[in-house]
């Protein structure tokens, strides 16, 4: 096979790839009759709610490394003065969302991954079907949605936190006053910053539930196929935040 | 009442059903027997609609079964799974209820689940355990309970007995017997277990190299010198 058409044929194979998932997304994310709000509010709890301490505790610590970087980098050119608004706008423009987003990916894409794939090699996607069920509306629409709409929170959440993390440091180890360092935070804060945070974590949230549902309904058998189809899931949903958080950031701030 | 008609499917190169005519009339219970690989379980995916054959057409109640009949025949048939395949996250009333739960209220699928279990006999205690709580057999008769809860006309079983002891498969089988012919529904069962299949079936179908080897009522079996190799002994 020619060099030439070796590439051709990968980017076809990308391309029909592409396509293939921009269909399922479409599909779970639009066809939405009958709806299941049993399985919708087991997803925000699962999604949701118990994502919540990890994605807490990292935006904690993150805020709290952030203002040490800043006051000592700021220190060689004597700007020490701007951690709050550099921790406040960086926690809630970037980092707030990426690493909620990249937290969620770790502990969600792999959980609906291995569900889903462990439900298909054990033949309960055929029981739905035989129930009558579309697996598509019970186990990934409900996902999907659970994910576009909670992940926001988990962000404006952590983003909070994560501001809560750089006062702590700031008041309690670099000699800030407490009120002087919120309304710091606070005045250099455009209401933009915190919308395209909320915005760009739905598409996390979107790109997370996604992957987890494809590879998880692509698994392959037995208990490796389960192991391989989590693992791409999580990897999926790595790369694929961190490449929306680029373009995302070029749309919103070019 | 269902019959299938020249069907046929491939996987590549390998063609694992070839032509394949079978009928089975209301009420009657057929087994489909056949060594592993033999395509047993792809002919019954064809019938569910869950694998689109190559060629051929099922036909139920005389005409094709396409489009809103699907639907509809889906409505009225249930199916026992190899593994069971219970849904990890619902409890066991909530398994068998599952399709009842999209068309009555909760209390009164739970009501018709908890008469369903007792009818395959497990207590109402078991109706809130989790399916990890339960036993093979068990979890096998709360499947079993699942396929027939919203009364079906047809019901599929696939290696029904598979997993299980010679006891609990011998009360597996009892149960389907009975179940079968209290409710006068049409019963298909794919099985390697001759005993199931002297046990619950009216009609045996011995599936090889993709075709229809041999056919005919279970009481003929002995002396079909096509199943001897499964039978164990030489045709009588």
């Amino acid at each position: 096979m020619t060099p030439i058409r070796a590439t051709g044929r990968a980017a076809l194979g990308l391309l029909r790839g592409l396509g293939a998932v921009a269909l399922f997304t479409g599909r779970g994310l639009f066809r939405l009759r009958p709806f299941y709000p049993r399985a919708f509010a087991a997803q925000l709890i699962q999604i949701g709610w118990l994502s919540l301490p990890v994605v807490a505790l990292t935006a904690l610590f993150t805020g709290a490394a952030l203002a040490l970087q800043i006051h000592s980098g700021g220190a060689r050119f004597q700007a020490s003065d701007v951690v709050p608004a550099i921790v406040a706008i960086g926690m809630v423009r970037e980092l707030g969302p990426v690493l909620g987003g990249l937290m969620v990916a770790a502990r969600v894409a792999s959980s609906i991954a291995a569900e889903i794939g462990t439900m298909r090699v054990t033949e309960q996607i055929d029981a739905l079907v035989t129930l009558s069920t579309d697996p598509m509306r019970w186990l990934v629409t409900p996902r999907l949605w659970a994910a576009v709409l909670t992940v926001p929170f988990l962000v404006g959440i952590g983003d909070i936190i994560g501001i809560m993390g750089g006062w702590l440091i700031g008041t309690n180890s670099l000699g800030f006053n407490s009120t002087a360092y919120l309304s710091n935070s606070w005045a250099y804060l455009e209401s933009w910053d915190v919308a395209s945070g909320l915005i760009k974590g739905a598409v996390f949230g979107l790109v997370v539930a996604v992957s987890g549902c494809w590879f998880g309904m692509r698994s392959g058998r037995g208990a490796e196929g389960v192991g391989r189809a989590t693992k791409s899931a999580v990897v999926a949903a790595a790369v694929g935040i961190l490449a929306a958080n680029f373009v995302l950031t070029g749309m919103f701030f070019e | 009442m269902i019959a299938v008609q020249g069907l046929s499917k491939s996987f590549g190169d390998k063609t694992v059903l070839d032509r394949i005519d079978l009928s089975v009339a209301p009420g009657e219970s057929l087994c489909v027997i056949g060594q592993s690989g033999m395509g047993k379980s792809v002919l019954l995916k064809c019938i569910l609609g869950m694998v689109a054959p190559d060629a051929g057409q099922i036909l139920w109640q005389d005409r094709p079964l396409d489009g809103a009949r699907r639907a509809e025949f889906m409505q009225q048939f249930g199916m026992l799974f190899q593994g069971g395949a219970l849904f990890d996250s619902l409890s066991v009333w909530q398994n068998v209820a599952f399709r009842l739960r999209q068309q009555m209220p909760d209390q009164q699928a739970r009501r018709i689940a908890i008469d369903k279990l007792a009818r395959v006999g497990l207590a109402a205690e078991t109706a809130d355990l989790m399916p990890a709580q339960l036993s093979g057999g068990m979890a096998k008769r709360v499947a079993l309970a699942r396929a027939i809860a919203a009364d079906p006309r047809v019901i599929f079983f696939d290696e029904p007995t598979t997993g299980l002891d010679p006891i609990r498969a011998r009360r597996i089988n009892d149960l389907i017997r009975g179940i079968v012919r209290s409710t006068g529904a049409t019963a298909i069962t794919i099985t390697h277990d001759m005993e199931s299949v002297r046990s619950i079936g009216d009609r045996v179908a011995l599936l090889q190299q993709g075709r229809i080897a041999w056919q005919g009522p279970v009481s003929r079996m002995d002396a079909a010198p096509e199943l001897a190799e499964f039978l164990g002994h030489a045709p009588q």
